[in-house]
């Protein structure tokens, strides 16, 4: 009795040991680099490292905007062509396709996530870079850039959507489902009108991982955004030309420059990389309320 | 009272792959009537239940011969949606959208093309009148359905059947889930609701049945090798409850099995 009373409290505190161990690894490293990161901010000044658009360390200049704004930008991207493609997908998959399509086409959705992000660079570089130079022939475009990034991060952005996604739908009730088509609502009535806003949650959290995905992707977007230090802009009179432009993200900055940056630079690329933490921490907690809240219109007593 | 067929079932099959789930069915289903399914568990109720709507077109797999008619026309060959909206359905778990009460109720005319709000308004109050949950929830109907309790959950849902203007309504074991007030409740309901609808009701209490009905389905599994539901008495519920023509029928109704 006394032995199997031990192993019991043992077993609790070895499992213990590793959740610990990963809470003090991430306290590390945003302290880690929060301290690096503290002589940038102390020298440079929060305001002009956040707004200034400047970034030429030569010139002792480092304005984060540019590269705030090609993060951004080529994460708006990635989620106006990757989210309906993944919905699609989650739909097909949870609702409409057959066992045997779903047994084929999952696996090979899940296999996107396995390739590595280098490949998607090379990919990028060898096929889509040039397809975009010759489709959008327009003065400047080379073909690197925001539009070029934002289609390989759609891809890669795409199994975190669908998998989550596909989950949730099926997670909704069968009764609903049932409920609607019993009413004579058809199956694509009961899609848009009860089973997508029922898993709305669910989509949305997936929509966020995806998000976290993307602003943090660095090899990828190294290779095909072009990584000038410019703030992106519309290469004519079209705004939507901004696409063409080529740009650096934050994640971008810190791995192309901290081979040879040395005193405030490197300081500063450090922080670059608290600018992403926030943002990335600022995501998590809007998807948080955004899911709290969809959670609490479908199932709370108010409203 | 005259005898009018609302559903003609004859010679029915009903198919899970190769097992055969319902055989032989045969029974008319009498319009403007309440008619209650009894039977031990597993022995197809409800499986015949969604005959009439088609529910059963939502299983992979499953394959029927014979005939089911309503008024006169074969369901198979009818559009589902139509039929659907003629043959409304009450589930045996209450389940209400995760939508506020006037959507719910809403639900199925706006699937049905109806925009005009004044027409919506007019739709929904009348449907929650019919189901008598107008007066508890007429100024909460902003409110979360699932705020509500459970018997007051299954009359919204007889509400939203009620609202596409069905001209049958299914319940399956629509007060298994519920105390007896509520079951009280909705049992007035139904005989007040087929004064204008034709009702089939599956049930597992037999007091309900003997309650509720005007006429009474018995099944039971043909044998134990097959393993197959079937109809084997069709008559007036008192009939099927002071007299019945089979022994298992008896047997069944007075509690000596099943």
């Amino acid at each position: 009795m006394r032995l199997r009373y031990v192993v019991d409290r043992a077993g609790k505190y070895l499992l213990l040991l590793p959740a610990v161990f990963s809470i003090v690894v991430v306290f590390m490293i945003g302290l880690f680099t929060l301290l690096e990161a503290l002589p940038a901010f102390r020298q440079i000044g929060l305001g002009p490292l956040l707004l200034g658009s400047v970034w030429r360390p030569t010139m002792e200049s480092y304005g984060l905007l540019a590269m705030i704004a090609g993060s951004v930008l080529v994460t708006l991207g990635a989620l106006v062509l990757g989210v309906p493609l993944a919905l699609g997908c989650a739909i097909l998959l949870a609702e409409v396709a057959p066992a045997w399509f779903r047994a084929v086409v999952r696996p090979a959705i899940e296999l996107l996530a396995g390739i590595p992000s280098v490949v998607y660079g090379l990919f990028g570089m060898v096929v889509l870079v040039p397809l975009v130079r010759e489709v959008f022939p327009v003065p400047g475009n080379t073909g690197f850039g925001l539009l070029s990034a934002s289609i390989v991060l759609a891809v890669m952005i795409l199994p975190t959507i669908t998998n989550i996604a596909e989950d949730s739908i099926r997670a909704v009730p069968r009764e609903y489902k049932e409920g609607s088509l019993a009413l004579g609502a058809t199956h694509w009535q009961t899609i848009v009108r009860v089973i997508l806003p029922t898993a709305s949650s669910g989509i949305i959290a997936g929509i966020m991982l995806g998000i976290g995905r993307a602003i943090g992707e660095t090899m990828a977007m190294i290779m095909v955004i072009g990584n000038s230090i410019i703030f992106p802009q519309p290469l004519n009179d079209n705004p939507l030309t901004i696409f063409l432009s080529q740009a650096r993200t934050l994640t971008g900055n810190i791995a192309v420059e901290i081979a040879y940056a040395t005193g405030v630079h490197e300081s500063a690329l450090f922080a670059t990389g608290v600018v992403l933490f926030v943002m990335i921490i600022l995501i998590n907690r809007l998807a948080y309320l955004l899911i709290r809240g969809r959670l609490l219109t479908l199932y709370g007593g108010g409203q | 009272m005259d005898f009018r067929p609302k559903i003609t079932v004859e010679r029915y099959y009903l198919y899970y792959g190769d097992f055969c789930a319902l055989r032989d069915v045969n029974i008319q289903i009498p319009a403007g009537q309440i008619t209650a399914i009894i039977g031990p568990s597993g022995c197809g109720k409800s499986t015949l239940l969604r005959t009439f709507n088609r529910m059963n077109d939502l299983i992979p797999n499953v394959r029927v011969e014979g005939k089911v008619e309503i008024d006169g026309a074969d369901i198979f060959s009818a559009d589902v949606v139509e039929l659907r909206r003629r043959v409304g359905m009450v589930f045996q778990r209450p389940n209400p959208f995760p939508m506020s009460i006037y959507d719910n109720v809403a639900y199925g005319p706006r699937a049905h093309g109806v925009r005009n709000r004044a027409k919506l308004d007019e739709i929904v109050e009348r449907s929650l009148r019919d189901a008598v949950l107008w007066d508890e929830v007429k100024d909460t109907l902003n409110k979360s359905a699932l705020a509500l309790s459970g018997g007051q959950q299954q009359r919204l849902c007889i509400a939203r059947a009620l609202s596409v203007q069905p001209e049958v309504l299914l319940l399956d074991e629509p007060a298994s889930a519920l105390d007896p007030i509520s079951t009280f409740k909705i049992e007035e309901l139904l005989r007040e609701l087929k004064k204008h609808l034709t009702i089939v009701i599956v049930t597992h209490n037999m007091q309900q049945a003997a309650r509720v009905s005007d006429y009474t389905a018995m099944m039971m599994l043909t044998s134990e090798e097959e393993r197959s539901g079937t109809v084997i008495e069709f008559d007036r519920t008192v009939t099927i409850f002071t007299n019945p023509r089979d022994p298992r029928t008896e047997d069944y109704v007075t509690g000596r099995f099943g």
